[in-house]
């Protein structure tokens, strides 16, 4: 068997590819680099959806999108496959495991043994390593933690085949050959993910998303005490913090994360003007932190008043304006 | 953030893992750095449970008073919806919301009442002698 090295990550998608694409030989590659090569960075609030009872909101780019492009950016051939027949998806997954691969598997994380019962909600975009079978154990790399763990046979049938949205209907993937990395591909990865994501921040034409999505966003909490009570209020606030904060966002809503990447996309170009848009980047995340500071405020009940909630609208405002001349003058440096 | 300033508070991580951090080293330079735990976002989670154990307790209530039918308290429970627990059931929306009826319930057949209790993962006797 192919010795697995474990990567812990800020995000599980990030980790993932980190560690599958070192598997296969991408030495290079960091959790900043795969998140920024991934155009991870976003925001969007999708209207009228409400998730566990509040607002839909999203910090980063759709689940499943920063491994694709990083596949494509190093000319990394894909396996993929889900599955109908559970008995017949859990069969091939031991095989592939037999043969000595390491393999990425989408999952529910409420049935995820290993997790603390608070964090387990239906949540079904989470990503794991599967590395080797031991028994009626797989032995499990769950990037967001510190260490690898273990999963058993019935619980790894639960949570490859769990149910809801984006249910994983146990999805499976690894690299099966990677394409000759050179400094070359690597700067033209970084000018096209920049590229692209400046385009998911600033012209998308739709209000709810990008740099224009987070005043979105402002608009409604000025609503929300009014319109929905204080009890409800305070929950939404409650839900946009757990979006920006929780395990997997790097702190700051993945502001820091893509802060990290455009730095050593400087050094990897050699061009500081990114680091300059680097420096606006960490900005934003720290006024996020302030932002959730404040929102605390009103879900710990400590505020009360609708100026506390349009003092929160206002720093999102803040926000959405510090991201866009950021992403303005990221989208005019040439690379 | 600096990485001195990544906050070290008591959360649901504790015993289990610390997570990842993004932040800025003495040289001004990104490194990532462990936390365990921020308060600001614990008291978001805990807000969060405390609506989860609201709605189950409402739930429960419902049950008692004749109005709704176990499955409904044990969705609720399970954290679920309509739509994640049809889909766990393989049966249509409309189907699972005419099970919550009491009256509906009493007189399911035993498959579909154990394929419920497998999903909840709760013996049959105890969804049916729920209270």
């Amino acid at each position: 068997m192919q010795e697995f090295k474990h990567y812990q990550a800020a995000h599980c998608e990030n980790g993932v590819t980190v560690g599958l694409l070192k598997q296969v030989g991408l030495e290079q590659i960091t959790e900043p680099l795969a998140f920024g090569i991934g155009s991870g960075l976003f925001y969007i609030e999708i209207p009228f959806l409400k998730l566990q009872s509040g607002p839909a909101i999203s910090f980063r780019t759709f689940p499943g999108n920063i491994f694709k492009r990083t596949c494509k950016a190093f000319d990394v051939q894909l396996y993929s496959k889900k599955y109908r027949d559970e008995i017949k998806g859990m069969n091939e997954l031991d095989a592939l495991l037999a043969q000595g691969k390491s393999v990425g598997c989408q999952v529910g994380v409420f049935h995820l043994s290993y997790y603390p019962k608070e964090y387990r909600f239906h949540f079904n975009a989470h990503n794991l390593i599967a590395f080797g079978k031991e028994g009626n154990d797989y032995l499990v790399s769950d990037p967001v933690m510190e260490d690898t763990t273990r999963l058993s046979q019935q619980a790894m049938r639960k949570v490859r085949f769990a149910k809801g949205v984006l249910a994983p209907k146990g999805h499976i993937y690894y690299p099966t050959s990677i394409g000759i990395v050179t400094q070359d591909k690597l700067i033209k990865a970084i000018k096209t993910c920049i590229k692209r994501n400046c385009r998911d921040m600033l012209r998308i034409p739709a209000s709810f998303i990008g740099t224009s999505g987070i005043n979105y966003t402002a608009k409604n909490i000025r609503k929300w005490k009014d319109k929905l009570g204080d009890r409800k209020a305070a929950l939404y606030l409650g839900q946009i913090v757990r979006m920006q904060e929780e395990i997997g966002t790097g702190g700051g809503g993945f502001r820091y994360l893509y802060a990290a990447f455009l730095e050593e996309a400087a050094a990897i170009t050699r061009n500081d003007e990114l680091l300059l848009v680097s420096e606006k980047i960490t900005k934003a995340g720290d006024m996020w932190r302030d932002s959730a500071v404040q929102m605390a405020g009103i879900y710990k009940g400590r505020l009360t008043t609708q100026a506390d909630y349009n003092h929160s609208a206002d720093i999102l405002n803040a926000i959405s304006a510090l991201e866009k001349e950021a992403f303005l003058e990221l989208d005019k440096i040439k690379l | 953030m600096k990485k001195s300033e990544i906050p070290q508070d008591e959360s649901a991580l504790k015993g289990w893992t610390r997570e990842v951090f993004y932040a800025k080293n003495e040289e001004g330079k990104y490194e990532a750095g462990l936390s365990t735990g921020w308060s600001v976002k614990k008291d978001a989670l805990d807000g969060a449970w405390e609506e989860v154990h609201k709605n189950v307790e409402i739930a429960h209530q419902l049950v008692k008073d004749g109005k709704m039918s176990p499955i409904y308290y044990f969705m609720e429970l399970n954290l679920m919806d309509v739509s994640v627990l049809a889909q766990y059931m393989g049966f249509w929306k409309w189907r699972v919301k005419r099970h919550f009826k009491p009256e509906v319930f009493r007189k399911l057949k035993p498959t579909v009442l154990q394929r419920y209790a497998t999903v909840f993962e709760i013996d049959v006797e105890q969804l049916k002698n729920f209270k």
